[in-house]
């Protein structure tokens, strides 16, 4: 019969142990927010944004003295894209590039203006990289301008035009998405990595044995545990969305709708870490077993990138990961607003979570045949 | 109803026959003690009484229950020390003793528990900051939360310094002194001859001897005996020139001679006086503990020196 009291007893013996270990506040509390503020400064700004770009300006201009190309490179270092660094005209431009380590340049020719002036077709010549992201906005910037002055040659506007949103109402930020994820990253390895741990080192320690010589139970003692992982999680859950607001002005919904996610998270991946602990045979192999298990779901299950962003055959594994119920869980309150998505989750995890904790509970020997 | 009745137990690991059908009772009060080298089965014989392992045949009654079947039941009322005793790291054994007294359900006074355990000046000090001794004090402060009448202490002393022992020792004969029924396991011989009532010497899964050490030394000691100091030599000259059986103990440099008779001493002594050789120190001793362990174990233990004597006219006993 479990026993309430004896939850209490167990729960407090042990949250004093892990509040006297600096080692573990560090991990269940402070980790998360760091990395938070790491990367909500990657990716929320702080730089210009701009990318560096070489510029080789080859035109001769006209016999006026206007000089095209010098436009041009001009428009596009407005643009608020690009920044250009002009080149004198008589280097060899691709040794000078390579010089200084850069994949990215443009070259006007010597005949654009005369060119351009006399409605002659011309090329401008774009260097890149087909693997890094910036080159394709530097190509891209450069067709845009070179639309613009096509168009302005000839006097004409454009018909088709473009405005930028996304899918929610107000204007979300990358910030927005990555506090979801990174709830759920820390959700998923605070009390798994000390679940696999604890257990692994009390079955060495014989430190089971002697609570087996009390009247505490298997299952008061895994229930002491995964109390106290809800309310580290709860603990860290406030910390992180405190420091996303008011250090990088995130907006998220907070509800009622998130506490689930916050109680059964921590409750199915404290009986996974005691559940890895308690098959295998010692510590090492517990810790390893646990690796395999905590690593795909870290980085596949939608908590530092969307999934929508991997390949297929890897977007169907993710289905199979605990973790990414409780990210898109997350996300379908904090960030979409779609409640009836996120009860779909719940149910999923309420499900996995009893099937793993009567595993646990069922391999977990307290006493030796 | 005997606090412990054990008839033909065993328990196999695999091929190795960890216990095989031992029998032997406890009575209520006494301090009962298994001794035995590494490997001899006492913690098995142990944890089995304890509820913490199965056997797979003979009966064992511990006040009257089952230890397997029983064993929630039976843990209520017994108190254990496991052998190498741990705890939460970061607790206190004030705290540590509050919890197991919320566990058990029961009322306690903490500061009376460690008194009794000689443990409070560190009553405040994290487990993992205490001394081996005091680890095991700590042990035993929370074996005593439940104010169990039979204690199960699997070497409470192992790896422990001299001073650490005689302070267990301590404890151990003031519970003794309240009554409590007491086992306990050891591999040291003067921790059994100053703790225990009586002791059974284990030995490969079996009882090879038990009673009180006096008994025991009576039923496999053998008689007095002379002992010189010197060599070998002397030794043969001795065997050569007189009726006696003589043996020579090679690690101590030593001649043994069992005497039959107070007389055979002085023909000894004559011998060795007329061989012309060194000879030192002599001394006549009959069988201690130790002698008799070693003649009864099929292994001298050498763990922490208790015992490492090789006698060489006395052939290592075979299974």
């Amino acid at each position: 019969m479990v026993n309430a009291k004896r939850i209490f007893a167990d729960f407090k013996v042990f949250s004093r142990g892990y509040l006297r270990n600096k080692f573990g506040l560090f991990f269940g509390l402070i980790f998360p927010v760091i990395l938070i503020l790491i990367f909500g400064a990657i990716f929320s700004g702080g730089s210009s944004g701009e990318i560096s770009v070489y510029a080789q300006n080859q035109d001769a201009g006209l016999p006026d003295g206007r000089n095209i190309g010098s436009s041009f490179l001009t428009a596009l270092n407005e643009s608020g894209t690009l920044k250009v660094i002009t080149v004198d005209p008589m280097v060899n431009f691709t040794k000078y590039l390579a010089d200084h380590s850069s994949s990215d340049g443009i070259i006007i020719p010597q005949n654009f203006s005369a060119s351009y002036v006399t409605e002659q077709s011309v090329n401008i010549t774009v260097y890149g990289n087909p693997t890094s992201s910036s080159s394709g906005i530097v190509s891209g910037t450069v067709g845009g301008f070179a639309n613009y002055f096509n168009l302005q040659r000839f006097n004409a506007t454009s018909v088709i035009g473009m405005t930028s949103a996304t899918v929610n109402t107000q204007q979300t930020k990358y910030i927005d998405f990555l506090i979801p994820g990174l709830i759920g990253f820390s959700i998923l390895t605070s009390p798994m990595f000390s679940l696999v741990n604890i257990s692994s080192e009390y079955k060495k320690n014989k430190l089971f044995k002697q609570l087996s010589l009390t009247p505490l139970t298997k299952i008061e003692w895994l229930t002491s545990k995964m109390l106290f992982y809800v309310v580290l999680t709860i603990a860290g859950f406030l910390l992180m969305v405190g420091v996303g607001v008011f250090a990088f002005d995130a907006t998220v919904a907070l509800n009622i709708w998130l506490i689930p996610f916050l109680v059964l998270g921590p409750m199915l991946f404290a009986a996974l870490g005691m559940l890895v602990g308690t098959v295998t045979k010692n510590p090492e192999t517990a810790g390893v077993i646990g690796n395999i298990v905590t690593f795909p779901m870290m980085f596949l299950a939608g908590t530092f990138f969307p999934i929508s962003a991997m390949p297929e055959y890897l977007q169907s594994f993710a289905h199979v990961l605990p973790l990414f119920y409780i990210t898109e869980g997350l996300n379908n309150v904090m960030v979409y607003g779609n409640i009836s998505g996120a009860i779909v989750d719940i149910a999923v995890i309420a499900v996995i979570t009893a099937i793993i904790f009567v595993l646990a509970v069922k391999l977990f020997k307290w006493r030796e045949d | 109803m005997l606090p412990i009745e054990v008839s033909k137990l065993q328990k196999n690991y695999g091929t190795l026959k960890a216990v095989d059908g031992i029998s032997f009772n406890v009575k209520g009060g006494e301090v009962f003690g298994l001794l035995g080298p590494n490997g001899a089965g006492k913690t098995t014989t142990i944890e089995i009484m304890e509820g913490l392992r199965a056997r797979d045949d003979g009966d064992v009654k511990v006040l009257g229950l089952d230890p397997w079947k029983k064993g929630y039941e039976l843990h209520k009322k017994i108190g254990v020390i496991p052998q190498e005793f741990t705890f939460i790291e970061k607790t206190t054994p004030r705290e540590a003793i509050i919890y197991y007294a919320d566990l058990f359900n029961v009322k306690v006074n903490p500061d009376e528990i460690l008194k009794e355990v000689l443990l409070e000046e560190s009553a405040k000090t994290y487990f993992e900051d205490l001394s081996g001794g005091q680890k095991r004090k700590t042990g035993l402060a929370l074996s005593l939360v439940n104010t169990p009448e039979l204690l199960f202490l699997d070497e409470p002393t192992t790896g422990l310094d001299p001073n650490a022992r005689r302070a267990i020792w301590d404890v151990i004969r003031g519970l003794k002194a309240k009554g409590k029924t007491i086992i306990l396991t050891t591999h040291y011989l003067d921790e059994a001859q100053q703790l225990c009532d009586r002791v059974a010497i284990m030995d490969h899964g079996h009882i090879v001897a038990m009673g009180t050490t006096e008994e025991i030394i009576q039923e496999h000691g053998s008689g007095e005996r002379l002992e010189i100091h010197g060599n070998e030599k002397l030794a043969e000259y001795i065997r050569a020139n007189t009726e006696l059986q003589v043996d020579y103990n090679k690690a101590r440099g030593e001649v043994l001679i069992p005497l039959k008779k107070k007389i055979d001493a002085l023909a000894a002594l004559a011998a060795a006086e007329q061989s012309g050789m060194d000879w030192g120190q002599i001394q006549t001793r009959q069988d201690s503990l130790d002698d008799v362990f070693v003649k009864l174990v099929s292994e001298p233990i050498g763990e922490q020196g208790e015992i490492a004597i090789e006698y060489s006219g006395k052939k290592k006993r075979g299974r």
